[in-house]
């Protein structure tokens, strides 16, 4: 659980950073996506980082299948519940990973359905786009796209909401769960996770609102 | 501080062994005093029992100074009651007030069963200790306390592991039912001190494996037992235990 859960951590760290490109149409309005499309071809079209993919995946599965069976199996440990349940010990959050869990999986199978298989298989709502001669698919037309309704921001800003809190505690238990134990690295790992589950979600959660609010695209 | 009586509404699990299905009752108790200890408002609730012609309602109880952990109620949805680092002994009744009604249940765990009533089987723990809680020394004269140097932090470290009572509140109040905290008090307590050195690897195997065979969950960090704990063992232990685990596993000869 723990080491899925930090090979996850570190995938969103590289797509917050390639996604967080759409914003260089901040500061260059005639950029219209350019250093986007380009990092998206990148990382679309290199053999090394479509292995990486694949791995990524296995990850993700695996994690999700750990998560379903620890989350089963503990349950099961005890037979007859509690008349009044203890709340006041532990963060609401924290005992409600699988909830979580399961939030930011049906937001996931929406959004590959968006943007992965579209990417990688049917190319639907997908134009080229032609820079220094190399055409590639206009990713950045097809977020400004699907970032026109606001139910699909809503449902955004939701999975991304439950990704902070599934993060706020899976961070620093995954690196109690490895063993980390002295208490100056275990204070500074929970700060960077709640430091970590904030800044991801927000970035995320700024990307569709930036496209409907017309700041970008 | 003032002194008060009160009169209380008790929901009470009643079960008659581990075959049945056990449901709440409820009872009044009058007039108890501030400054009763919970026990002794559940022995002034057994005597009216007893008087009325009911069975009393079982419960574990021994030094009643909050040293040998056998008290062991969830009273309204916290084990050892609403008191932080408390026992249910040394819960008092100041902490309750006129009118209150009280809930209260056995630990909850699969792997700790209800013998009667308010009783669960907690000899899981029994076994787990068995499993390598221990060192083998030979016996003989008792060494010179300072014969072997310890270092400061790990004495106090161990010595605060050692403070577990083995009362199993950290089971009762995990949504897991695991008992990591408990287990890796009694690891750190060993692993931190010379002494524990040579059975270091066996034993954190060992006791894990029991655990897992006695039917515990597996941790997931939400740090309910520490936070109901009576004596305030830390999650740092878990962590450590996690590290010795790891540890063992990569470089155990078996």
């Amino acid at each position: 659980m723990g080491l899925t859960g930090i090979s996850l951590v570190l995938f969103l760290i590289v797509h917050a950073g390639i996604n967080a490109c759409i914003f260089a149409d901040l500061v260059d309005p005639d950029e219209n996506g350019a250093m986007f499309n380009k990092a998206a071809h990148f990382m679309g079209s290199t053999v090394l980082i479509r292995i990486m993919e694949i791995g990524l995946f296995a990850g993700i599965l695996l994690h999700i299948f750990q998560g379903y069976l620890l989350t089963l199996e503990n349950k099961q440990k005890r037979a007859v519940g509690y008349a009044v349940t203890y709340k006041d010990g532990s963060k609401w959050y924290s005992r409600s990973m699988g909830l979580l869990g399961t939030l930011i999986l049906i937001f996931l199978i929406l959004h590959l359905y968006h943007f992965w298989v579209s990417a990688r298989f049917t190319h639907q709502g997908l134009d080229p786009v032609t820079y220094n001669g190399i055409e590639m698919h206009n990713m950045f037309a097809l977020m400004k796209a699907t970032f026109s309704e606001w139910w699909i921001i809503a449902v955004y800003s939701a999975g991304c909401i439950s990704l902070a809190y599934h993060l706020a505690h899976g961070f620093q238990s995954a690196f109690r769960t490895l063993g980390v134990y002295n208490n100056r690295y275990t204070l500074m790992l929970t700060s960077i996770g709640y430091a970590y589950s904030i800044i991801i979600a927000l970035v995320f959660i700024l990307m569709p609102v930036s496209f409907k609010m017309g700041w970008i695209g | 501080m003032e002194h008060y009586h009160m009169n209380l509404n008790l929901k009470v699990w009643r079960q008659k062994n581990s075959n049945t299905k056990g449901d709440f009752k409820t009872y009044q108790v009058k007039n108890i005093s501030s400054e009763m200890s919970f026990l002794e408002m559940f022995d002034v609730l057994n005597e009216q029992l007893i008087t009325e012609g009911e069975e009393p309602v079982a419960f574990d109880h021994d030094c009643r100074e909050g040293i040998c952990g056998m008290c062991s109620m969830y009273i309204n949805g916290k084990p050892h009651g609403p008191w932080q680092a408390n026992t249910t002994c040394q819960l008092h009744m100041r902490a309750f007030k006129d009118g209150d009604t009280i809930v209260v249940e056995p630990w909850r765990a699969n792997a700790f069963p209800v013998i009667k009533d308010l009783t669960v089987n907690r000899s899981a723990f029994d076994r787990i200790i068995q499993a390598g809680g221990y060192i083998s020394v030979n016996t003989g004269n008792a060494v010179d306390g300072n014969a072997l140097p310890i270092n400061k932090d790990n004495a106090d470290n161990s010595f605060a592991a050692a403070m577990c009572i083995g009362c199993g509140a950290c089971v009762a109040a995990c949504k897991n039912s695991s008992a990591m905290l408990f287990l890796s008090a009694k690891v750190s307590h060993l692993a931190l001190l010379p002494q524990g050195e040579p059975e270091r690897k066996s034993r954190v195997m060992n006791m894990v494996a029991q655990m897992d065979k006695e039917g515990f969950g597996a941790c997931t960090n939400t740090g309910a037992c520490e936070a109901t704990c009576p004596k305030e063992i830390s999650l740092t232990n878990i962590a450590r235990l996690n590290s010795e685990y790891l540890g063992a596993s990569l470089s155990a000869d078996k």
